[in-house]
């Protein structure tokens, strides 16, 4: 460097004098140079490779281990849901399932196509399948088929490699074997909603064949049913493909859970609804175990967990038997003539001698109107039993306003009606016992004369829910302050008395028995058992004001609801059942039901063959029937149903809202509620009540006692 | 000595070379073997026979004459030069960037040959140079104009790594050629200043993408940071002594991408570990350290700037090449030589080493003048 420099300071002003061995020498050097920054370069490399390769060892050996394995997990056997004697109501079926997975599929309808074929899968299928992939997010699995056989899901499996995102499985579904009849008992599953991945962000739930429980107690009880998933390790290409299995943990299923239900008997009750759209409520009154518990018509769990057609979806929406809605907790009706047993055993806790009687001779004037009977030919006289078995209104506005809306209101409650208990399901609907505290609060008006003549016949503002029914059923057969139970538990303490005099509770039950074994208003509700006698009251409710319809026929939404609430046997009161029939047209609707399902109990041949019998007119059981709906919607709508089917979340509102009850009047109520007919005669022939089709309210105040 | 014991023909071969290459390509074949899940003729057996096929090419290129190398050094470069301009033309008929030209019976690249070409073609002006003209702008004006052409014909294709490749080789022999340093250290300096408009201004969104996620491979795993964040994988789950051969999960399970071509090296270093890396780096070494040592020693002006051009043409690959794989440098799509699978790079790396062969042949017959 030292010449070079030289060099330059002597070529200060003319040209360098550069030779060829300044040259030479400048080319070694610099050759050198280089030869450094090559060595340089060799030992960066190699620094970089140790530190890569040794120190960061552990960091990217995890790294790579985490590619290779690929963790899939198994979704864990969901636990059973199981009757009182141990049948399942709620069991796991081992089958075949292909599913997608959204993100993975390169050309979706091809892929639809070939699984269309491969699966002989419907137009209206593929379409509802096309309507999910739509909408599904990312890795969100949605279900081709399930329930397949053999050959189907290996012709699947042989052809994945040209099916890019299909993922064939062995796995275990959800399976409900009584279908429909316990389809609002139990509840369903479904694949977990974006919503349920964002509350939880757990991977199980993106999982394929991974179901989670969306109503009911399936809902309810998701956390114990649910068990904890097994997982497969296996080595995968980046592309997915599986080389290989590593290891498998097997899945630990989730615990099963016992009901107090009769599955035969929740069953019967369902099937015997029929046609009508109504529930049946049969508890054990020692004990509060609820053994049945149908609301009818209902969807069924099973098509429901496959995820829900556009054509089943149209089907169930359009109905105005409202499949979607849990009527035994959500319906609310007013009681009519059923809450005569409570209001009377109110009487006697007050004090009243049974034996005081009024003349009933069709109405009673209270105030400036008149109050019908529902028979306008009047009773006669009339005692409490007979108050009771003949369903006389009369009596009971008489002595109402005797003792007084309070006593009766507290003896409502005390059985039961106006209250919620604390059963799995979310958002019962408890209803209304009116008193003059509580229309002040609502309505901000006193309490008149005329609500408490209502509230005694089970109309105006009273509003009640079946179960409701059927525990004041039970506390009235057993006296004992039963608290209706679904889950099972065979050491729980006896229930404890509700402090009613034995006397008062027999000369109910003895009015209760005569309306069914007597001189009362549902003498064809008599059990075909010989030495068990059914105790019961009927019920009428009116739904519209006699302008608008009799009740009995015409336009089915204003016919009167039927009910019918009994327990048996009438001398040792063990079941107690309550029976309400939507827009049945009058009690007559609903004590054959009762009578048949109290039957079964005791007689089942009896009961089965009386059904068999109405199956055969009524188009074959519930499956059936449903069948050959679905059928007629599908050729009706075919695969072009316009309406797209909701995703789970807006199922799940629609549900919801079908379970909400029918609103509150906004308004007082200041009519007087015309007592609708209960004798069963009317039933058989509806025709021959003419006397009620004239308005109550505008009657003129005469004959009034 | 024992070189007495074999034939004259093959004791004159340059063993010190030909042995390292060997190695090279045979441990390349072997991680191509391994890459391909065991199967030889998938990628291993062309590898082995191109190598073949270009190591008789270098033979041959080693036993022409100098004074061929001096006549044609002018007219291939400008052949090239045409050849850049017809695929610059085909490609804008066709749409989009082709680099190739189809001959029917292979697929040229021609900015590949002109790696070569450059380090000839300055070699050969700096050699007709007039000595005193080296410090003035004579020297530097027509090697600019030599330089500018094809490595902005190549840059317009566009391949920044292989315009790069060309530019560096050319620096090199200018360097070389004993231009005063302060132009090299202020062309470096205006360098720094020019790289990040260049950048915001010149390069493409891909090229400026893949600047950016190797700055931080991890803002982009899954996509253009996948093969930087993978490759990383592949070398550092390797460890000390690697997973073994044959027993790589990247590559076999095709985490790692490009495990055959511009990433063999991560492949190779996954199932070798680091002991297979210092092996690949100790053999460049010694095929670095033997073209500066023949560089060196050679007889006159234009084979010594050729030797040493071609040596750092090869360097550069490998440089590149293995600061890539191992996140020290962009994802630039260079090869690395002799392992990598590819005919053009092959083609290339052996022209480099027949060259230097070449050179090393002129310096035995002609002894070393130093005149």
């Amino acid at each position: 460097m030292a010449s070079n420099g030289g060099g330059r300071n002597f070529a200060g002003k003319s040209s360098l004098p550069v030779t060829t061995a300044i040259l030479n020498n400048r080319f070694e050097r610099r050759t050198f140079v280089l030869g450094t920054l090559q060595a340089g370069v060799g030992i960066l490399l190699a620094t970089r490779l140790g530190y890569l390769a040794v120190a960061q060892n552990e960091k990217y050996q995890a790294a790579s281990e985490s590619n290779r394995v690929n963790l899939t997990l198994i979704p864990p056997r969901r636990g059973w849901v199981l009757d009182r004697f141990g049948k399942a109501l709620a069991a796991n079926r081992a089958d075949f399932r292909v599913d997608l997975i959204p993100d993975r599929v390169d050309d979706p309808d091809k892929t639809m196509a070939t699984l269309a074929g491969l699966l002989s899968l419907t137009s209206d299928k593929v379409r509802d399948i096309r309507d999910k992939l739509d909408k599904a997010r990312g890795f969100q699995p949605v279900e081709v088929a399930s329930s397949l056989d053999w050959d189907k899901f290996a012709a699947v499996s042989v052809r994945l490699p040209e099916l890019p995102g299909v993922i064939p499985q062995r796995g275990y579904s959800r399976y409900y074997p009584a279908g429909a009849s316990v389809g609002h008992l139990v509840g369903y599953v479904g694949a977990a909603s974006a919503e349920d991945y964002e509350k939880e962000r757990n991977p199980l739930l993106i999982t394929p064949g991974f179901k989670i429980g969306k109503d009911g107690l399936e809902k309810h009880f998701e956390t114990r049913l649910r068990g904890v998933p097994g997982a497969r390790r296996v080595e995968a290409t980046a592309s997915g493909r599986i080389v290989r299995d590593l290891g498998t943990r097997e899945d630990v299923p989730g615990k099963p859970i016992a009901l107090t239900i009769n599955a035969g008997l929740q069953d019967y009750a369902a099937r015997r609804i029929g046609l009508e759209s109504g529930s049946v409520v049969v508890m054990d009154c020692e004990t509060g175990d609820i053994l049945a518990m149908a609301s009818m018509p209902s969807f069924d769990p099973n098509s429901f967990s496959d995820g829900i057609g556009r054509v089943e979806w149209k089907m169930l929406s359009e109905d105005d038997h409202v499949p979607l809605r849990n009527k035994v907790l959500r319906g609310l009706y007013p009681p009519g003539s059923t809450v005569k047993p409570m209001v009377a055993l109110s009487f006697l806790e007050a004090g009243l001698d049974p034996n005081a009687s009024v003349g009933c001779g069709g109405g009673l004037r209270v105030g400036n109107r008149v109050f019908h009977c529902w028979n306008r030919r009047g009773h006669g006289t009339v005692d409490m039993a007979k108050g009771i078995y003949q369903s006389c209104d009369v009596y009971f506005y008489h002595f109402a306003q005797q003792i007084g809306m309070d006593k009766i209101a507290a003896m409502a409650r005390r059985l039961g009606l106006g209250q919620e208990f604390p059963m799995p399901y979310p958002g019962q609907s408890y209803g209304t016992v009116p008193d003059p505290a509580w229309k002040m609060r609502k309505y901000k008006k006193e309490w008149a004369l005329y609500d408490t003549v209502n509230a005694t016949i089970g109309q105006g503002y009273m509003l009640v829910n079946p179960l409701q029914q059927a525990v004041m059923a039970s506390r009235i057969a057993s006296g004992r302050e039963v608290m209706p139970r679904l889950l099972l538990d065979r050491n729980a303490p006896p229930v404890k008395s509700m402090g009613f005099r034995q006397e008062h509770l027999d000369y109910i039950h003895a009015a209760m028995s005569e309306v069914v074994n007597g001189r009362g208003t549902a003498g064809k509700a008599r059990l075909p058992v010989e030495n068990v006698l059914l105790a019961g009251k009927t019920g009428t409710a009116q739904v519209v004001g006699l302008n608008m319809g009799n009740g009995k026929g015409g336009i089915w939404k204003y016919r009167d609801h039927g009910h019918f609430i009994c327990f048996a046997p009438f001398d040792k009161p063990k079941y107690a059942c309550a029976v309400v029939i939507e827009h049945g047209g009058g009690s007559g609707a609903a004590y054959p039901i009762a009578r048949d399902v109290m039957t079964y109990i005791f007689a089942p041949d009896k009961a089965m063959a009386v059904l068999e019998e109405f199956e055969k007119q009524w188009g074959g059981n519930v499956q059936q029937r449903m069948a050959t709906r679905y059928n007629a919607f599908a050729a009706k709508y075919g695969g072009s149903a316009p309406k797209p089917v909701p995703d789970d979340d807006d199922l799940t509102e629609q549900v919801e809202d079908g379970n909400r009850a029918a609103p509150e009047p906004a308004t007082a109520q200041t009519d007087a509620a015309a007592p609708a007919p209960e004798p069963e005669q009317t039933m058989s022939a509806p025709a021959v009540a003419p006397a009620n089709a004239a308005p109550a309210v505008s009657a003129p105040p005469a004959g009034a006692q | 000595m024992p070189r007495a014991y074999v034939p004259a023909t093959i004791a004159r071969q340059p063993w010190g070379v030909l042995l390292p290459l060997m190695a090279l390509v045979s441990f390349g074949a072997a991680v191509l073997d391994s890459a391909a899940g065991g199967r030889f003729e998938t990628w291993s057996m062309s590898h082995l026979l191109r190598f073949v096929v270009f190591l008789v090419m270098a033979m041959v290129i080693a036993r022409l004459p100098q004074e061929l190398f001096r006549k044609m050094a002018l007219p291939v470069y400008g052949v090239l030069c045409l050849l850049l301009v017809l695929v610059e033309l085909i490609g804008g008929i066709g749409g989009g960037s082709q680099r190739w030209l189809n001959l029917g019976f292979m697929t040229l690249q021609p900015s590949e040959l002109m790696k070569p070409g450059i380090v000839l073609v300055l070699a050969w002006f700096y050699s007709v140079l007039p000595i005193g003209e080296t410090q003035s702008w004579r020297a530097l004006i027509p090697a600019g104009l030599l330089l500018g052409l094809p490595a902005g014909l190549v840059m317009l294709q566009p391949d920044l790594g292989t315009g790069l490749a060309i530019t560096f080789g050319a620096v090199v022999v200018m360097f070389l050629a004993g231009l005063p340093l302060r132009w090299f250290l202020g062309a470096g300096a205006a360098g720094l200043v020019a790289a990040p408009m260049a950048f915001f201004f010149l390069l493409h969104d891909y090229q400026r993408n893949r600047v950016l996620v190797f700055l931080d491979p991890e803002s982009d795993p899954l996509g253009t940071g996948y093969h930087i964040t993978q490759s990383k994988i592949a070398i550092g789950s390797g460890g000390f002594i690697g997973k073994g051969f044959g027993n790589g999960s990247q590559s076999h399970l095709n985490y790692l991408p490009e495990s055959h071509t511009d990433f063999v090296f991560a492949t190779m270093a996954e199932e070798w570990g680091m002991l297979g890396g210092l092996f690949v780096l100790i053999v460049f070494w010694l095929i670095f350290r033997w073209g500066l040592k023949v560089a060196n020693s050679a007889p006159d002006r234009f084979s010594r700037l050729l030797a040493a051009g071609m040596t750092m043409t090869i360097f550069f690959y490998m440089c590149i090449n293995l600061m890539m794989v191992m996140g020290l440098a962009p994802v630039v799509g260079i090869p690395l030589p002799w392992m990598s699978h590819g005919g053009s790079s092959m083609m290339t790396n052996m022209i480099c080493v027949g060259t230097i062969m070449a050179v090393e042949r002129w310096s035995r017959n002609a002894p070393r003048s130093l005149s």
